[in-house]
């Protein structure tokens, strides 16, 4: 009996709470040991890594924010006092946010006359408030969506922006420019390609000569040559080829290049996912007696297209960023028009350069990340049967 | 449908315009349409730069403001495109623009086999250098084995290249694509001389973190006459761009401004009475009214007053005139007389 009493001793008789993990395997402490520091050299790889994070950040944080020029109505207040400028020698100068903010209807419209800038924003309104619905897949009335994004929206937004009839005053396209222009551009260019490159990758493929002997032709042509070229061509060459008397607007003449241009790419990379898609697939949609265009319609397309969503996003971001180019030949796009705004002597100062080009990193940016991280939601909305 | 927006967007696409042939007069062209055409850099400071509010102000634009004042009496008759260097003279020459105010350099194959004519010089410029106080140079040929800092592909690099070599001085070329990193890289200490037309000098002196630091050398290596141009073959219009700027730089050496030129008109110095319109028939022999260079000096001020406003002293950039000034100030710019 006393012995039992003894053994009872040591049973518990309840359940022994759950402990937290020890601290050094969990949370924060535990993240940081094993992804940062696991062993050795990795200890090392972490410490170099963070070391170079902060050598880029601090003095970036420091250009930016601290030691930045937030307000002024002229170059000098960006300068030191030796130079003209308002700020004591020894000082140091950050980035001149006065400048970009004095420019900064500069930077978005161009030479847009301010009174009429507020058609430019209707667009915009009007095209995120069509395109935003086109893009959430669970929004109803995808059709009539379509048609008023890819068939409406450009005529009204057309004549909004270009003027000139319903007793708008009009606005000549060379006043154009800013992120107006390169979005009219990038936008242009991306819209016309997809169709474009789907025609010509389905022509490339086609069993018809000559249909495919065009094709290629047209691809290897556009691809063969640099884009830069295109340009030149088309604002250097074209107006001496052009009768007298007749002249292409000097923003639809690279307009038509790029698209032309990233037509041929896009037509690659959609013969691509056209070639990923096995034979039996078209042999079944040929047995079920599905004509030509149903069966690339319905079953090929579908399936290829959503396979090189990451390539057709590459292409869609490449030629975003291509519009860049432009400014070469004289239009003040994004990059043109800073560039032009260099030259405005009342801002003249050694961060003027430096504080544009930083702008002009973050609202590329904006607008890249944006398609990448949309194609990515996409790719993991359609992901059925591919993805691992 | 389809082919109603095919049409709409043909439409849009491929503006039929009335654009003056190379041949064609177009004084008439640009008095039907109602503006000049004015062909400007993109971007050059004090010479075609647009200002906080997005109009365009500089030197060269103000010889496209002055010409659109004598024909229309107004100066803001002028509808701008900018040029990138290469595509300047195509766009003269296809009637893009009736008129290239674009700091280009009077060269003779530009005049001559380009089929482009030189209205007159706006602006004499010439190739200088920056170099740091630091080395104690005090003429360009003590550049020898020096670092060069220069854009690239243009004449400036081609210009070093002559000066170096017929010095017989050894040097090396650090080249950039655009003038700011230009400036950037001599900041930073990568070169040892900056070299650039002069009044590029002075403009991008103002980028530099110490400027004090830096002397510009008294050697100007070459001749850049900056002026506007026109096609061949026109000559009513040649002569009035021609005249347009003559008028400007009499009105200076005649003491007219845009803030005297109302009393001016009741002066007694026949040159004034002449310039101004109040005699003779100046301005219909150039096919405008005759009170072409009264419109140009009220609404866009004599050579003086726009050299002031744009590069002189007061601005940023503050050029002394030099050799911009009058012939009888010392100075190179000198206007046939209007008689």
């Amino acid at each position: 009996m006393a012995s039992d009493r003894a053994i009872e001793a040591y049973v518990r008789t309840e359940m022994v709470p759950e402990e937290a993990p020890p601290a050094s395997t969990s949370g924060v402490i535990g993240w940081v040991r094993q992804n940062l520091f696991p062993n050795w050299w990795n200890a090392i790889l972490t410490v170099v890594g963070l070391y170079l994070i902060y050598l880029v950040a601090a003095s970036l944080i420091k250009f930016a924010f601290i030691d930045a020029v937030w307000t002024g109505t002229d170059g000098s207040y960006c300068r030191h006092d030796n130079n003209r400028g308002k700020v004591p020698q020894g000082e140091p100068i950050g980035a001149c946010w006065a400048y970009v903010k004095a420019k900064f209807g500069q930077f978005m419209y161009g030479f847009y006359p301010e009174m009429a800038r507020w058609r430019v924003n209707l667009t915009y309104v009007l095209g995120i408030a069509l395109l935003v619905p086109f893009a959430i897949p669970s929004v109803p009335y995808k059709l009539w969506n379509a048609i008023l994004l890819f068939g409406v929206y450009p005529i009204v937004a057309g004549i909004l922006l270009s003027g000139g009839s319903f007793g708008l005053e009009l606005v000549e396209t060379t006043q154009w420019g800013g992120l107006l222009l390169t979005l009219v551009i990038g936008i242009t260019g991306i819209v016309a390609s997809l169709p474009l490159g789907i025609l010509f990758a389905l022509g490339r493929r086609s069993k018809m000569p000559i249909v495919r002997l065009v094709s290629v032709i047209f691809i290897e042509f556009w691809r063969g040559v640099p884009l830069i070229t295109v340009l030149f061509m088309s604002s250097v060459m074209l107006p001496l080829f052009l009768p007298e008397g007749v002249t292409i607007d000097k923003i639809v003449r690279p307009l038509i290049g790029v698209a032309l241009f990233s037509t041929a790419y896009m037509a690659e990379v959609i013969r691509g996912g056209l070639q990923a898609i096995p034979k039996g697939q078209y042999e079944g949609a040929m047995a079920l007696g599905l004509s030509y265009w149903k069966m690339m319609g319905l079953i090929v397309l579908p399936q290829a297209l959503k396979l090189v969503i990451p390539g057709i996003v590459n292409t869609f971001i490449g030629l975003f960023k291509d519009t860049a180019l432009v400014s070469i030949i004289g239009l003040s796009d994004l990059l043109g028009i800073v560039q032009t705004s260099f030259a405005d002597a009342n801002w003249a100062s050694p961060t003027q350069s430096a504080t544009a080009y930083l702008f002009l990193a973050v609202v590329y940016w904006v607008f890249c990340f944006g398609m990448s991280r949309y194609s990515v939601f996409m790719e993991e909305l359609l992901h059925t049967g591919h993805k691992r | 449908m389809t082919r109603k927006l095919l049409s709409l967007a043909l439409g849009a696409a491929v503006s039929v315009a009335a654009v003056s042939a190379a041949s064609a007069a177009t004084l008439d062209d640009v008095k039907s349409k109602g503006h000049v055409q004015c062909g400007v850099s993109q971007g050059l400071p004090g010479f075609s730069n647009p200002d906080d509010k997005g109009n365009w102000t500089g030197l060269d634009v103000d010889v496209c403001r002055a010409l659109a004042a004598a024909i229309f009496g107004d100066a803001s008759k002028v509808k701008y495109t900018p040029l990138s260097a290469k595509e300047r003279f195509t766009a003269l020459q296809s009637g893009e623009v009736d008129l290239l105010s674009r700091n280009t350099t009077w060269t003779m194959t530009r005049d001559t086999a380009l089929g482009l004519n030189f209205a007159g010089v706006n602006y004499y410029d010439g190739q200088g250098f920056m170099v740091r106080k630091s080395l104690g140079v005090t003429s360009a040929l003590q550049l020898g084995g020096a670092a060069v800092c220069t854009n690239t592909g243009t004449t400036t690099e081609l210009n070093v290249a002559d000066y170096f070599r017929a010095n017989k001085m050894q040097y090396e070329v650090v080249a950039f694509e655009k003038a700011d990193e230009v400036v950037g890289a001599y900041d930073k200490g990568r070169c040892d001389v900056y070299t650039t037309d002069a009044s590029g000098l002075y403009a991008q002196r103002l980028k530099l973190s110490n400027p004090d630091e830096h002397v510009v050398l008294p050697e100007i290596i070459s001749k850049e006459p900056l002026g506007p141009v026109v096609r061949q073959g026109d000559d009513q219009w040649f002569n009035l761009v021609k005249w347009t700027l003559f008028a400007m730089v009499n009105a200076e050496e005649l003491g007219v401004t845009s803030k005297n030129v109302d009393e001016m008109k009741g002066s007694n110095n026949p040159g004034i009475k002449r310039l101004l319109g109040v005699e003779g028939n100046f301005g219909e022999n150039l096919g405008v009214s005759n009170e072409w260079a009264y419109n140009i000096i009220k609404s866009v001020g004599n050579y003086g007053e726009t050299f002031d406003a744009n590069v002189g002293p007061n601005t940023p950039l503050g050029i002394s005139r030099g050799v911009n000034g009058l012939w009888s100030k010392g100075g190179i710019m000198y206007a046939p007389p209007i008689r």
